[in-house]
């Protein structure tokens, strides 16, 4: 028998659009030995997840395999039959899905789901099955591995439920997993978790996998091997350590660069001068349940500050109190050293009109049944009672800001706009308003990374034109050294750590910041080994158990 | 039992002659991925479908089957006059609407080419009508055709009812009467239930509550009994003045329907509500009005039209129920649904003389025929505005 496990050779696959068959991928080969992982990475329509789900010989509606094999094992999954395929699935190749919480039936126990493939493939008995799940659990360092099976999917947290998603797919004990972006959507410290959870468990079972992502430190801890793709096409493939060290292609070392932007830190602010928004001692809550305590502090003309924290630290809380979406039941909200009505609707068209918001996700935030132009026209009309042709002057010029020409865009629906141009169009929308400080709500983070660094740039580029004060709620440490002059640290509703950028990125820090820092993977494939021995094999599983607490 | 049986036999026979069937096709093209694959449900499914074919050539030629006949035929005219038309809009017409055209399915061209021709009856019913919709003649009971040989006559090309009014007349002013009533009164509905839906999403609460228990109250009552019951009511209030029980009905039918309408709009309002374009919008500090007109609704477009094609055809099929049941459209305004009530009994008379069956069927196939051309309307349009957003 051969060392191969699958070899895709040529594969070529269209997608429907328009009435007409387009070319997604244009000739991919690629193979994979027994027990070794690669990495598969590219932007967001790169074709990624396309080759992912046809290394199972699957396609999703509306899209064909054309040309080429995959052959799994000497099995050939485009020309198979649909029983054979069957007898492969879930046995010998599984598949973990981007959200796992979209992807567990919600309405059934985890144990149960994980029974069905070993059950139906005639694997395991029941009970046996059910034992190993356990224990799978426990490998996987999932906190109360005897009972977490027995709850419901949304009774568990993001990163365990991605956990028992990979323990899953683990049932059968199969050949092949293939990943499809497993951690993109948790937070900095939970991917953590399930990255190191993943590598054990694919180095002790000798399991080969497909990694998908399009985050470049992520993949350098997982793969033995990394391939990059643009539009449908290999780049290259190397080994990890060399795609690192020696990347050949220009396309190849852009996506290496774009983690060195970084706009140099502001000189440090004179304590005399009045800040554009001032939070003193805000307290908020939602219903009875207390989720900001005592939040104070400043933001001046012209800088940018960080608030970062995981999911669930109250800084897009913060955000609603300084919007007045959420009145905080205590403390104030001060625009230029004047105190602010706490609801919204009291506040005055002009104290609205300078504070604007910038949110992450651009398909939500632009009405799909506008144009461009109608949707950053509004404000200038509402706000500056331009009308005719002064307006629509205006709107040109907003639209040349942001580096959408108003010739070719202005016609345009959001529908018709890339994820990069939206989030353009919200930032000329709040721009249109003239405002004196923007709340920028996680907007790069559902970007890809070269079209995030756009954003960035272009927004570093506006606040020394306009001289606009930011305030940037992220995740992403990354993000927050290249843009950020000051940082605010949240964690459980409470600051627990603020100052200028360059302090708070020298040691020594408040332990909680130290764990969000040290948590951002690095490029170095040896990082996660690294970090995992500093902090000890169960400190993590601890983490896990204290989020849920 | 014995039918049973039978029918239970035949559909095992045709399985088996499936399964046979798809071997055989498997073997003889070589094990092609079309035949491989095929679950034996969609092989049942070709065969059932060439044995009702077949079945309908056989009814075709039996000389009882006029109504079979008829049916068939005036599917193929329907088919050509959609297709004819279609071809129609493709080549005159603005850069729009051609282009509308060309991507147009035949269900919506034949439904734009009924409503349309629907709406010129409606409008010109004076001018296209040949009599006055309350002129009585001396032949009772002429059968349509036109043929004095089969009991027709040339002056009353599709019959004559009990007390000799014309039948051709009484349709074109039909479609005046019950489809503008029609049109008005679930425009009216939307209007209410519409904004009324769009307030309760925005303002949530109090309101909200107040609306919506109201709401439930005014279904949980049967929509036609109630009817019934304020019809009574208003017909006491109108007293002697017809065109006062028909201004009522408009509104009772209206206010029954329009609960509907606002469950609709307050579900799918409440979806929009929380996208952040809204909550930019509220932040900008714009009114009611706008949010409402012109952030919600080009949103909430596609079920409320859908929802617009469906209300449409429940609120004429009450308005003829009404009228059938003698509360709805009074005479002597020509109305479908008192049509055919007054023309029932004939329909007795189908297995001896199929004309004779066909005039309470000409009134009932107008209505049913509208119900169609405005579903196919519906449809294409919504499949075109769910085309666009993705």
């Amino acid at each position: 028998m051969s060392d191969t496990l699958l070899r895709i050779s040529n594969l070529k696959i269209e997608g429907r659009s328009d009435e007409t068959w387009m070319p997604i991928i244009k000739g991919i080969d690629l193979e994979l030995k027994k027990g070794e992982v690669l990495g598969l990475i590219g932007e967001s329509g790169a074709g990624k997840s396309t080759v992912g789900l046809a290394a199972m010989g699957y396609t999703r509606d509306g899209v064909r395999i054309t040309d080429g094999e995959v052959l799994f094992d000497g099995v050939d999954l485009v020309k198979a039959s649909l029983p054979d395929k069957r007898a492969l699935l879930g046995k010998r190749i599984a598949y973990v899905a981007q959200s796992a919480a979209a992807s567990f039936n919600p309405a059934h126990k985890l144990i149960n789901q994980h029974v069905e493939g070993p059950v139906r493939h005639g694997v395991m008995s029941r009970a046996e099955s059910e034992e190993d799940a356990i224990r799978l659990y426990e490998r996987l360092r999932l906190p109360n591995p005897q009972e977490i099976g027995f709850r419901y999917p949304h009774q568990v947290s993001g990163g365990q439920l991605q956990r028992a998603m990979t323990a899953m797919a683990m049932s059968c004990r199969p050949d092949l997993i293939i990943f499809d972006e497993p951690t993109t959507a948790l937070d900095v410290t939970t991917q953590i978790e399930v990255l190191a959870a993943i590598r054990d468990i694919v180095d002790q079972f000798g399991t080969a996998a497909i990694y998908i992502t399009h985050d470049l430190a992520v993949v350098a801890q997982m793969a033995d091997r990394i391939k990059v793709l643009l539009r449908g096409e290999e780049v290259e493939e190397a080994s990890t350590k060399e795609m690192l060290s020696h990347p050949k292609e220009e396309y190849t070392k852009s996506l290496w660069s774009v983690r060195s932007f970084k706009r140099p830190a502001k000189p440090a602010i004179q304590t005399d001068a009045t800040p554009v928004i001032r939070l003193k001692d805000v307290n908020a809550s939602y219903g009875q349940t207390p989720v900001l305590h005592d939040v104070s502090f400043d933001i001046h003309e012209g800088r940018t500050v960080a608030v970062v924290g995981e999911s669930g630290s109250g800084k897009s809380t913060a955000a609603r109190c300084i919007t007045g979406l959420l009145p905080p039941t205590n403390g104030t909200v001060e625009l230029d050293g004047e105190a602010l009505p706490a609801d919204f609707r009291r506040r005055s068209k002009d104290q609205l009109r300078q504070i604007q918001m910038i949110y992450q996700m651009a398909d939500t935030a632009l009405n799909p049944r506008k144009s461009v132009g109608e949707i950053i026209a509004r404000p200038v009309e509402f706000y500056m009672g331009l009308k005719g042709r002064e307006k629509r002057k205006r709107v040109d010029q907003l639209m040349d800001q942001i580096e959408l020409p108003a010739s070719e865009f202005y016609d345009r629906l959001p529908s018709e706009l890339s994820g990069g141009q939206k989030q353009r169009v919200g930032i000329a929308r709040a721009l249109a308003a003239e405002p004196k400080f923007i709340i920028c709500d996680e907007v790069t983070s559902a970007l890809d990374q070269l079209v995030a660094e756009g954003i960035l740039k272009l927004l570093a580029q506006l606040q020394d034109e306009l001289k606009l004060s930011y305030m940037f709620i992220t995740h992403d440490l990354a993000t927050v050294r290249a843009i950020a002059d000051d940082v605010v640290v949240m964690k459980d509703g409470r600051v627990i750590e603020q100052g200028p950028k360059a302090d708070m990125f020298t040691p020594p820090h408040h332990p909680y910041t130290d764990l969000l820092l040290s948590s951002v993977p690095e490029m170095d494939p040896d990082w996660l080994t690294k970090l995992l021995e500093e902090r000890g094999r169960d400190n993590v599983g601890d983490m896990a158990t204290d989020k849920m607490a | 039992m014995i039918t049973l049986l039978w029918i239970i036999g035949g559909l095992l026979a045709l399985l088996a002659i499936s399964w046979v069937l798809r071997k055989l096709a498997q073997v003889v093209s070589g094990n092609k991925p079309l035949f491989r694959d095929m679950p034996l449900a969609v092989a049942f499914g070709y065969v059932l479908g060439v044995v009702v074919l077949a079945f309908g050539v056989w009814l075709w030629f039996q000389p009882n089957a006029v109504f079979f006949r008829w049916f068939v035929q005036g599917l193929a005219i329907s088919v050509v006059a959609a297709y004819a038309f279609r071809l129609l809009g493709r080549t005159i017409g603005t850069k729009a609407t051609k282009k509308a055209f060309r991507q147009m399915p035949l269900t919506a061209s034949f439904g734009f080419l009924v409503i349309l021709i629907y709406a010129i009856c409606a409008i010109f019913a004076g001018v296209l009508a040949p009599y006055g919709q309350a002129e009585v003649f001396q032949n009772v009971n002429v059968l349509p055709g036109g043929n004095p040989a089969t009991g027709g006559d040339p002056a009353h090309l599709l019959g004559t009812d009990q007390i000799g009014r014309d039948l051709l007349t009484r349709l074109i002013y039909g479609a005046q009467n019950t489809v503008g009533i029609a049109f008005a009164t679930v425009c009216l509905a939307f209007l209410v239930g519409g904004s009324l839906g769009f307030l309760a999403a925005v303002f949530g609460g109090w309101l909200d509550n107040i609306l919506s228990r109201i709401v439930d109250v005014l279904m949980a009552i049967p929509s036609l009994i109630f009817a019934l019951l304020l019809m009574t009511i208003a017909s006491a209030w109108a007293g002697s003045q017809q065109w006062l029980l028909t201004v009522y009905m408009v509104l009772i039918i209206a206010l029954i329907d329009s609960t509907r309408v606002f469950r609709l709009a307050r579900a799918v309002g409440q979806s929009i509500v929380v996208m952040d374009y809204i909550e930019a919008a509220k932040l900008r500090g714009e009114g009611l009005g706008y949010l409402i007109f012109r952030e919600i609704l080009p949103n909430a477009t596609a079920p409320l039209l859908a929802e617009l094609g469906l209300r449409f055809c429940f609120v004429f099929l009450t308005i003829s129920a009404l009228s059938f049941l003698g509360i709805g459209i009074q005479p002597p305004l020509a109305d479908w649904g008192t049509m055919v009530r007054d023309l029932a009994q004939f329909i007795n008379f189908a297995a001896f003389s199929p004309l004779a069956a066909a005039l309470p069927l000409m009134a009932a196939g107008a209505i049913a025929l509208l119900t169609v051309a405005v579903n196919f309307v519906v449809d294409w349009m919504l499949h075109k505005s769910s085309g666009l957003k993705e």
